[in-house]
């Protein structure tokens, strides 16, 4: 990353065909992201957030303006290298977790890492680590539909991790669980944010979340509102 | 690839009963197209064994003027054995046959019938020529069965045969049925009678001619003698080619429906898994697959279906088909009344190509039926996908 940036907006719009019309969801977002960053976008339903998280990550384009993720200019990138780039790396959690029902919680979390040919051994190891992060170890034969909301979604987060990508995407990721859930998985991800480097980028309206966050930009009808840096004992962002 | 089949078996196991239901309605068409073509390769191979014991040997000779089709003109194609054949009629690998035309009176009916004068000693043909060395004053003749049954006769009848001899010299005199064989042949009955060959050459007054010879597997065929022609057996039983593949044409619609359900079966259950898994779709996407690359994996895992019924063809499959092959098929009907080439009893025939291509075959229908339907992942929006919102 040339300027430290892992995501650099510039005048982004997003429009959906409406009817005859359009409907203008991003109005011109200017928003920059810096490696290691706990940010989030905070904002009433309809305000944009999942449609911005998914422009950043590859699975949809800009109307006009441009996103550049990771160096890459989103708008320019085929369907392939834009394959790659969430590949190889953005790690994705979603609210309602999109874990793969038949498989176990290992395979799903394995599941990276098999996209990214590592072999067995390494597989092994870094799944175990991972799961190890959430605090699931001793459910990695389970799965999915036998676990609560609140595993379900640490197995997503261990799936985001577990290849160790630069960036991870996180759409109201506490949107299913209760508080106590909520403040876990947190927790984690505070941790391996800091232990690891990952940049974090939530969609939110919990409040739960929003008192982890360090930076909180809100988004009021398509456009950046406010953009709160939260100011820790040692004074950086 | 591997992943893909890996991801493909997982799912399918995954989805339980559905799978299975997909998985026995294709090993069933798998099996049923196997045995019926087996069957009817079965039948093939023993109706031109059949012919070959009852009627042709390994191949004939035959007067160049010989027209099966025309028994007005027997009378006019006979000739001497030629020198060439002296040494194979000697030792019986090569046995002459005369043919010509008469008529039976059995029981006041007249019934028209060829007239096959034959060696009693002859040991190519299964025909129970030994039964015509008997002791008569009148003629001693075997028949088929067909005939038997077309006469009304059975052994030990005596019954009235009319001939015209080479002088155009009306004649007559008694037959006594010595014999009756059964061939599933019927060329070799229908219409015919055997009585010794000497016998019929003095009757004919052609003595030493023959109308054909008929040789033995250890009879080398060589470039025919003048004015008489080579039928080989891949010729003469041609015709049992033609009639098989007019049968299996029939067969053919059988299993062509059986496969239609299968696919059927296929088609819809991958229209609604593609359909109600949008979210599964959007999360490979999301985890870094190409839309083509979800595409690819629906369709192996369409097509893996094709497998697992393979693999659970060959688990029953092959027992039963083994079973068929050694203990046959009776055809629960009268075959006799057909007029065709068919064994009461048909012992199916599978080759390793058989197998091969039909296995193929099904395969590769089932990844065309597999894709198809899966194209329209192809065209779906990634967030809307995810969403599972899409109609
Ligand atoms: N595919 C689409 N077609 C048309 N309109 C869309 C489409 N996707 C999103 N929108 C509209 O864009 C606006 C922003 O949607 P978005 O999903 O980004 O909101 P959000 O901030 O994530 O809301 P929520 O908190 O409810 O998830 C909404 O008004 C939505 O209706
Ligand atoms: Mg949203």
């Amino acid at each position: 990353m040339e300027n430290g940036l892992v995501i650099e907006t510039k005048k982004l719009v997003k429009k959906f065909p409406v009817g005859k019309g359009e409907f203008i969801a991003l109005n011109g977002i200017d928003l920059k992201i810096g490696k290691g960053e706990f940010a989030g976008l905070i904002g009433p339903s309809g305000s944009g957030k999942t449609t911005l998280l998914n422009i950043i990550g590859s699975l949809d384009m800009p109307s006009s303006g441009e996103a550049v993720v990771l160096d890459r200019p989103v708008s320019t990138l085929s369907s392939r290298e834009a394959a790659s780039l969430r590949k190889e790396s953005i790690g994705f959690i979603f609210q309602s977790y999109n874990l793969l029902a038949v498989h176990t919680v290992f395979e799903n979390v394995e599941f990276p890492l098999l996209l990214l040919n590592y072999n067995s051994a390494d597989r092994r190891k870094m799944v175990n680590d991972a799961l190890s992060w959430v605090g699931l170890s001793d459910k990695t034969r389970s799965k999915p539909p036998q676990l609560s909301g609140g595993e379900c979604q640490r197995v997503a987060i261990a799936r985001a991790m577990v290849k160790k990508p630069s960036l991870v995407l996180a759409d109201e990721p506490t949107a299913n669980l209760d508080a106590a859930n909520s403040h876990n998985i947190l927790t984690t991800m505070e941790t391996l944010n800091r232990e690891l480097g990952t940049t974090f980028l939530f969609a939110t309206h919990d409040e739960k979340v929003i008192s982890y966050l360090k930076r909180k930009i809100f988004l009021v009808d398509g456009r950046i509102d406010r953009d709160e840096v939260k100011q820790n004992q040692n004074g950086e962002k | 690839m591997r992943l893909a089949i890996k991801l493909a078996i997982r799912n399918l196991i995954g989805a339980g009963l559905r799978t299975w239901l997909n998985v026995i309605v294709l090993s069933f068409s798998f099996v049923v197209i196997i045995w019926i073509k087996g069957v009817m390769a079965g039948w093939d191979h023993q109706a031109k064994k059949d012919m070959s014991d009852f009627e042709i040997g390994s191949g004939q000779y035959w007067h160049s003027g010989y027209d099966p089709y025309d028994p007005f003109s027997l009378l006019d194609n006979h000739a001497p054995v030629p020198e060439g054949f002296r040494a194979g009629v000697a030792e019986g690998s090569i046995e002459p046959e005369l043919i010509v035309q008469g008529t039976l009176y059995p029981g006041g009916r007249l019934q028209s019938v060829i007239i096959r004068g034959i060696d009693p000693d002859q040991k190519i043909l299964k025909i129970p020529t030994g039964k015509l060395d008997a002791a008569t004053d009148a003629i001693p003749a075997v028949i088929g069965s067909i005939m038997a049954k077309n006469l009304k006769a059975s052994a030990g009848d005596r019954i009235m045969l009319r001939w015209r001899d080479a002088h155009g010299t009306f004649d007559a005199t008694d037959i006594v049925i010595e014999g009756i064989f059964s061939s599933n042949v019927p060329s070799a009955e229908a219409g015919q009678i055997y009585i010794p060959l000497e016998r019929l050459r003095k009757m004919m007054s052609m003595p030493g001619e023959a109308t054909l010879f008929t040789f033995s597997s250890s009879f080398s065929p060589e470039t025919a003698p003048e004015g008489w022609v080579l039928r080989t057996r891949k010729e003469l039983t041609s015709s049992i080619d033609e009639m098989i593949k007019m049968k299996s044409t029939g067969q053919s619609i059988l299993y062509g429906v059986l496969l239609l359900l299968a696919m059927l079966a296929i088609f819809d259950t991958q229209v609604l898994s593609i359909f109600r898994r949008q979210k599964e779709i959007g999360t490979y996407i999301a985890l870094g697959y190409t839309r083509h690359q979800v595409v690819g994996l629906f369709t192996v895992e369409g097509t893996m279906y094709a497998v697992l019924a393979a693999i659970l063809s060959a688990a029953y499959g092959l027992p039963f088909l083994t079973w068929q092959a050694r203990a046959g098929w009776s055809i629960p009907i009268d075959t006799s009344e057909f007029g065709i080439a068919m064994a009461k009893t048909l012992y199916p025939v599978y080759s390793a190509g058989l197998v091969v291509t039909t296995v193929l075959a099904v395969m590769i229908v089932t990844a065309v039926v597999s894709y198809w339907p899966s194209r329209r992942i192809a065209k779906m929006s990634p967030t809307d996908a995810l969403r599972g919102k899409l109609q």
